[in-house]
């Protein structure tokens, strides 16, 4: 047994992380949060060059050929980073929805009682119904569509345009793996993401807590801001051993367990994150809120606490 | 990055398992808690069953008696003889899981030839008396005095909270060996055997009604100078490998046995209906995740420890913060499966929801363990 991340998967994480900071930086960001303009489509194409849609597709079929364990590395980068967009579908839809394995197209996901996230700029949708999930594809029947059905909600992440869904969709053409195997996976993903985000606010935190000083000393000397700044990493590090090992066994108690404690770290991180930064903490300047609200979001999306909890309840017996 | 078991590995657990189905039927019943006698007797008997079959000592090194297993051998050991109820450590905990590895990796030849084997046979029982009434978190005070006299050490001071002393041979013993030096600069580490004279033992009960540990007196007590291990002055550095070890590795098996506890919950909620309740069930199947991931990082741990060769690092500290509040949590779950009985002494959860309050405490509090996460891992200042 070896669950250490081998030579090949630190360099591919490290790889992630100088794109993303190279094509992603705080800079790019802040300047997306306040232009509020729409997906980068250029940085979409670079995220599908560099393989993060296709990074599972046999390299048969043009794809990386890869597995769970790195799409999770590249996901907790992109959740480190805060990149927006509807990653987790195109991911998924990669190698069934034309375009999306390239990075040419963006495919939301429409998760039934859900707002969906960029649907406004979506080439595709991932229907997640209770059974089968379903792919529509049609790019103008789509865009005719979202006119119909749908209409925007002003969302609580600045960088996830949500729309709220009021009609049906196009019955769409059924996806292999069925749904069951695609939640599974979307519910990983979005562990990892939460992975990253958490473990970035633990930095943040930590950071800030060694410059700011109070009472002529840094303020992580003081025993309750270094308190709340161990039980981060705590949270952090056990969620990441979950969410790492979900990803090695596929296991669908495993990966409940993954994004209920992902989701657990990536929140209570960030709030405690707020916490250590004091008044700076709540304004828009801070990227803190940032990571906080899209937590929020993702712990709503792909499977929630109630339906973890309960998967779990129903794995002990 | 896996969590697959080698060929040899597997046929290592294969080998356990198969020895485990043999043996464990003629193991005699367990004692009661406070039949210390019994209760010694029926530890070292485990242990040195563990012995006769090559199984003691699994992961220390050969030259120390071991068998120089890999830390994933001993995660093996470790998971199977929880899964097949086997006795745990009991008082074999100290010599075993901290005085021994400290013995084998500080000790002189001689001190490991003469102290080691008998930990593994089950012959000698080891006792930890690091705490005193006044140095508790704050170990580096503690005042307890060895003063030199030819080649021994006379020692005089009081310890207390020291588990299993009632029945143990042998003391891993810190004392002050030079009062004018910087606190932790004056301090040894010293096996003293407890029955020399001048060591008094007064057992102190616990809140859970049992005589778990004890107060000791150390009136005059004569220690040979070659029962030091390490250095004169340099006891803090081996009792930072010391608590290493405890922290580290000593509460991995029993992480098991709570994923055991956890699944026999649900099965008592469902016997009594108690299952219907979904606040209860969702509280259970959380701790199912919270058990399920700290397997995970214990394996994680033993990978990293497995890669770097070395003294387990301070993620143990990481480790036992979730895991001592997850237990105690385990317990208060336990106590609402149980309902109108959870005041029922006799039922074995209950008494294991009153010893559950010991884990924060033991082995060095919540409080503390978060110092050292904060400071060590993430780097924080010290404070004053
Ligand atoms: C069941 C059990 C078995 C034990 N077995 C042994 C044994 O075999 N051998 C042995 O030597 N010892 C043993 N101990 C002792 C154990 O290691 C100590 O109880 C523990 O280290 C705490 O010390 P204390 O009891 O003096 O509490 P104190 O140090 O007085 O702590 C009291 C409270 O103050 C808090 N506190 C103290 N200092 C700080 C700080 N700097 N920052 C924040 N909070 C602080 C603590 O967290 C705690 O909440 C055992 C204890 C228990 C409960």
């Amino acid at each position: 047994m070896d669950f250490q991340l081998s030579d090949d998967q630190r360099a591919l994480r490290a790889g992630a992380r100088e794109l993303l900071a190279g094509r992603f930086g705080r800079d790019r960001m802040r300047a997306a949060l306040d232009s509020g303009t729409g997906l980068d489509r250029a940085l979409w194409r670079e995220l599908g060059e560099a393989g993060f849609f296709a990074l599972r597709l046999p390299e048969a079929q043009g794809g990386v050929g890869l597995g769970l364990p790195e799409a999770v590395l590249l996901f907790e980068e992109a959740g480190r980073s805060l990149l927006p967009g509807p990653l987790i579908a195109t991911h998924l839809a990669a190698g069934a929805v034309k375009g999306a394995a390239e990075g040419g197209a963006v495919v939301a996901a429409l998760d039934a009682g859900q707002p969906v996230g960029h649907l406004g700029d979506a080439d595709g949708l991932l229907l997640l119904g209770p059974g089968q999930a379903r792919a529509v594809t049609a790019g103008q029947m789509l865009r005719d569509a979202v006119r119909d059905c749908a209409e925007p909600v002003r969302s609580l992440d600045p960088l996830t345009p949500l729309w709220r869904v009021t009609g049906p969709f196009g019955p769409g053409e059924p996806l292999p793996g069925g749904g069951a195997r695609l939640r599974d996976e979307g519910a990983l993903l979005a562990a990892a993401e939460q992975l990253g985000s958490a473990a970035r606010t633990t930095e943040m935190a930590v950071q800030h807590a060694g410059e700011r000083e109070q009472f002529g000393s840094p303020i992580g000397s003081f025993q309750a801001v270094k308190h709340l700044c161990a039980g981060m990493l705590v949270r952090a590090e056990l969620a990441r051993s979950a969410v790492y090992a979900a990803a090695v066994t596929a296991d669908r108690a495993e990966i409940a367990g993954a994004k209920l404690l992902a989701d657990d770290a990536a929140v209570r991180n960030a709030r405690d994150c707020l916490q250590v930064h004091g008044g700076m903490g709540f304004t828009w300047e801070a990227d803190v809120h940032l990571h906080l609200k899209r937590a929020w979001l993702r712990s709503g999306q792909w499977l929630t606490a109630a339906a973890a909890e309960e998967a779990l309840a129903a794995d002990l017996c | 990055m896996d969590l697959a078991y080698t060929e040899a590995e597997e046929e290592f657990r294969a080998g356990l398992r198969e020895w485990l189905a043999a043996v464990l039927p003629s193991l005699p019943a367990k004692p009661g808690p406070d039949d210390w006698p019994g209760r010694r007797a029926y530890d070292t008997t485990w242990q040195r069953m563990l012995y006769d079959a090559g199984y003691a000592g699994l992961h220390w090194p050969v030259d120390a008696g071991g068998r120089g297993a890999t830390p994933s051998q001993h995660l093996i050991f470790l998971e199977e003889t929880e899964k097949a109820g086997a006795p745990y450590v009991g008082a074999n905990f100290v010599g075993l899981l901290h005085a021994g590895p400290t013995i084998a990796a500080e000790g002189s030849a001689g001190q490991r030839a003469r102290w080691l084997p008998p930990v593994l046979r089950g012959d000698e029982i080891w006792c930890q008396g690091f705490s005193e009434p006044e140095a508790g978190s704050d170990l580096a005070s503690l005042r307890t005095r060895a003063v030199r006299d030819g080649d021994h050490y006379v020692v005089s001071g009081q310890k207390i909270w020291t588990s299993h002393a009632e029945v143990a041979d042998w003391c891993e013993l810190l004392v002050r060996t030079d009062p004018g030096a910087p606190r932790h600069r004056g301090i040894s580490w010293l096996a003293m055997e407890m029955d020399a004279p001048g060591v008094t033992v007064r057992p102190l009960r616990t809140l859970a009604g049992s005589t778990e540990f004890a107060e000791m007196f150390l009136d005059e007590v004569r220690v040979p100078v070659s029962h030091r291990v390490g250095a004169e002055n340099d006891g803090w550095r081996v009792t930072m490998v010391t608590l290493s070890f405890e922290r580290g590795t000593a509460f991995v098996g029993e992480v098991v046995a709570c994923r055991r506890t956890l699944a026999a919950l649900a099965a008592g909620a469902r016997a009594n209906g108690r299952w219907d309740d979904p606040v209860l069930r969702r509280r259970l199947g959380r701790l199912n995740a919270e058990f399920r991931a700290l397997w995970r990082l214990t394996q994680w741990n033993v990978s990293e420890a497995q890669r770097s060769g070395g003294v387990p690092g301070a993620g143990g500290s990481v480790f036992k913060l979730r895991y001592s509040h997850a237990r105690q949590e385990l317990y208060e779950a336990a106590a609402e499966v149980l309902g109108a009985d959870s005041g029922d002494l006799d039922r074995e959860w209950v008494l294991d929801r009153l010893s559950s309050l010991s884990y924060t405490i033991a082995a060095g509090t919540s409080q503390i363990q978060r110092n050292i996460v904060a400071e060590r891992i993430l780097g924080l200042p010290k404070g004053r």
